[in-house]
């Protein structure tokens, strides 16, 4: 058949059983565009390239569907930037496509020129400059097997306006591709199975430490099967939540920096660690030489090589996707049970539970409670980045996977709201939540004006402190209280060394009610905790979105936590 | 320690970009690199020389596994292998120097590719410890230039 490249990239699409792109036209586009909206892919036009990354990205995480997000060259396209890091971090399938200035011109400093496969090369899985028609279908299929397949992540497919003008003659959108270097291994090695069955069997204090693979490879029911099976308890990265209930008395939460006590002792004691799409990173072990010391064997399962014995040295490395593996490893392990270190853990849960001070103040955690209690732990929650996020973490109890969508890798301040509009796009009948810091919030708040022209009603709650808190938090903790620019209501009149908002403040910049009703959304202002429950049980019930606007404790900490580079063992627990 | 990495990759451009990039973005110090075409022009690869440890080298190798446009990673530590370098040397002579340069030439099976009346130039092929000790030979005369290709390698079985 013959096409135009602006017709086959949306062909493509189509065949590739995309939805919905979010993105952004401009010059080195509008060829694509101007057959996008003649076609049955919905189109959400964003405020800002970065919303339309980060929409892309949270609509993948809610679904586990390929993201798509378009933008066009230059500013276009490296505006997208942070949000395919974002995703590239956390390994989410998202293609990206951008327009680039004409082949003939490449090179040339031309107008809106970037050298976009050059810029976006260390934070894609991989990506494509398309130099000539007759490759386009096939970089299109590349691109999304790529992306969603082995340890997903980013593609980033560069178009040349002349190409996308470009006819092909005989166009066939190609049913298989084979691409020699890229054979990701799915089924887990025998071998190696049956060495981690072994230590399992033997273990005496088993830990599972479940991360963001178990949610890719849909690996929850699995993992769950696994842990009552021989009695393991379960602790989760940030973005493992969900992979495991947290209703379960198996369960220990977040490990880590912002993790509970009782999943950082247990990973001091355990004779055997088995880790399950998780990555060890700095934020989880903590002081690497002095992580899980008593740990006989560590059995690693994950889906990329390069991910074992990075961090950590592993005795049992077992490469595969981790359903895969965790069917196999169920059918053959023997059940256990283990009386003693289930007690061990329940001390240490009725000594040093999740806690803060439960007064009559408005405090941060007790509105995470309150949003669990009205959406009955059935929402799905966005977070921006920073104690917000570590308050939600720790305070909703997730039982089901993609219903927390965060940016862990990168931390991602701003990445929430636009990721919200994503998931509320895939799933309009469910109650999206964007819990938010003051400061995040306003890094991508002009996408007010895309949730609200696509009808999306999103529960925004802001945990408004005045401060940029998680930074604000450590120079409290580790700068002596220098509270360096991390105060939102500082204006020029300010002395340098001011470390507390007094009376002469200003109350609100922005006054994000009337904000809300500037776009037409409902505002809500709520500074007494007597009436959390109410506004968020009014807000469940309005059909617009709502920002509502906690005005918490100011100077409240995130705890308990490990300071950074030190072992686990050295938790401060208030 | 050194270790060298033979490399298949796509023979398209961006790939000795990508590869350049992993051993920058990762912290890796690359010895020598050196890329050329196979027998199948699709296909190009490069030998890769690398320094660090056991820990480094087994990320390396991961890493380059890992890129989409690499089609297969062979280590020459687990296998017997022949590995040559070629140089140039540009050695500064006058009339009394120059049989002396030549002889050492001969000795180590090098040749005199260019000669004038200041400078005689000698292209010398071989292991890494025969290309040390050549120029060790020749710095007392002056070394005016040197151009090495870095290492090539291909495995005996």
């Amino acid at each position: 058949m013959k096409k135009k490249g602006a017709e086959i990239v949306i062909d493509a699409l189509i065949k590739e059983g995309v939805e919905v792109i979010f993105g952004y036209p401009g010059g080195a586009v509008i060829d694509i565009f101007d057959v996008l909206n003649k076609s049955p892919i919905r189109f959400v036009l964003t405020r800002h390239e970065q919303g339309a990354a980060h929409a892309a990205d949270g609509y993948a995480r809610a679904t586990g569907k390929v993201g798509v997000c378009m933008a066009t060259s230059g500013p276009g396209a490296t505006n997208l930037v942070t949000g395919i890091a974002t995703a590239c971090m956390d390994s989410i399938p998202v293609v990206a496509i951008t327009g680039q200035v004409p082949t003939s011109m490449i090179g040339n400093d031309a107008f809106q020129e970037a050298d976009v496969t050059g810029i976006t090369r260390p934070i894609t899985k991989h990506n494509y400059l398309v130099k000539d028609v007759v490759d386009l279908p096939r970089i299109i299929k590349e691109a999304f097997y790529i992306a969603r397949s082995g340890r997903p992540g980013p593609v980033v497919i560069d178009i040349p306006k002349d190409v996308q003008q470009a006819t092909l003659e005989n166009y066939k959108y190609p049913e298989k591709i084979e691409i020699r270097g890229y054979k990701p291994t799915y089924e887990g090695h025998i071998n190696q199975i049956n060495k981690a069955e072994k230590a399992i069997e033997k273990a005496e204090k088993p830990i599972i430490y479940a991360g963001g693979g178990v949610i890719a490879s849909n690996a929850a029911e699995e993992l769950t099967k696994l842990a009552e099976k021989c009695e393991i308890p379960v602790t989760t990265t940030l973005l493992g939540l969900g992979g495991f209930p947290e209703t379960s008395k198996l369960s220990l939460k977040m490990l880590g920096m912002h993790g509970t006590a009782y999943a950082n002792y247990a990973m001091m004691e355990t004779d055997c660690l088995i880790a399950i799409g998780a990555r060890f990173d700095d934020r989880i072990t903590g002081k690497i030489s002095e992580f899980a010391p008593h740990a006989n064997d560590i059995i690693h399962i994950d889906i990329d090589p390069s991910a074992i014995s990075k961090n950590i040295i592993v005795n049992i490395p077992v490469v595969g996707d981790c359903k895969n593996v965790l069917q196999k490893l169920n059918e053959i392990v023997k059940p256990k049970k283990h009386p003693e270190w289930l007690k061990m853990i329940d001390e240490w849960k009725e000594k040093n539970p999740l806690k803060y001070q439960n007064d009559d103040k408005l405090r941060p955690q007790y509105v995470i409670e309150e949003i669990y209690n009205v959406t009955k732990g059935d929402a799905i929650i966005c977070t921006e980045v920073g104690q917000h996020q570590m308050w939600t973490a720790q305070y909703y109890k997730f039982t089901k996977p993609r219903t927390m969508i965060t940016s862990g890798g990168l931390g991602t301040m701003g990445y929430g709201f636009p990721a919200s509009i994503g998931v509320q796009m895939a799933f309009p009948n469910r109650t999206v939540f964007d819990i938010a810091g003051d400061g995040s919030i306003q890094m991508n708040i002009q996408e007010l004006g895309t949730a609200m022209l696509n009808k999306l009603p999103i529960k925004i709650a802001i945990l408004n402190n005045h401060f940029l808190g998680m930074v604000r938090q450590w120079q409290q903790m580790f700068y002596k209280g220098n509270y360096s620019y991390t105060c939102l209501v500082r204006d020029a009149t300010c002395p340098p060394d001011c470390s507390m908002p007094g009376e002469k403040c200003p109350k609100f910049i922005p006054d994000f009610v009337k904000l809300a009703e500037a776009y037409g959304a409902v505002g809500m202002r709520i500074v007494k905790k007597s009436d959390v429950r109410n506004a968020l049980e009014e807000a469940l019930k309005i059909k617009n979105l709502v920002m509502m606007d906690f005005i918490v404790e100011a100077e409240e900490n995130v705890y308990p936590m490990v300071p950074a580079g030190k072992s686990l063992k050295e938790i401060i627990l208030v | 320690m050194q270790h060298i990495f033979s490399v298949l990759v796509e023979n398209k451009s961006g790939v000795l970009a990508r590869v350049a990039g992993l051993f920058s973005s990762r912290g890796f110090n690359i010895d020598s690199l050196c890329v050329g075409e196979t027998n199948d022009p699709t296909i190009s690869r490069m030998t890769i020389v690398v320094r660090g440890d056991d820990k480094v080298l087994e990320q390396v190798r991961k890493q380059l596994n890992k890129v989409i446009d690499v089609i297969k990673v062979q280590d020459f530590s687990d296998e017997p292998y022949i590995d040559r370098e070629l140089v140039l040397i540009k050695v500064s002579c006058n009339a009394r120097t120059r049989p002396e340069i030549v002889d050492i030439a001969n000795i180590f099976r090098a040749k005199v590719v260019s000669l004038s009346a200041k400078a005689i130039t000698i292209e010398v092929t071989g292991v890494q410890s025969k290309i040390e000790a050549i120029i060790d030979m020749l710095k007392v005369y002056g070394i005016i230039e040197l151009v090495r290709t870095g290492r090539v390698a291909i495995s005996r079985i």
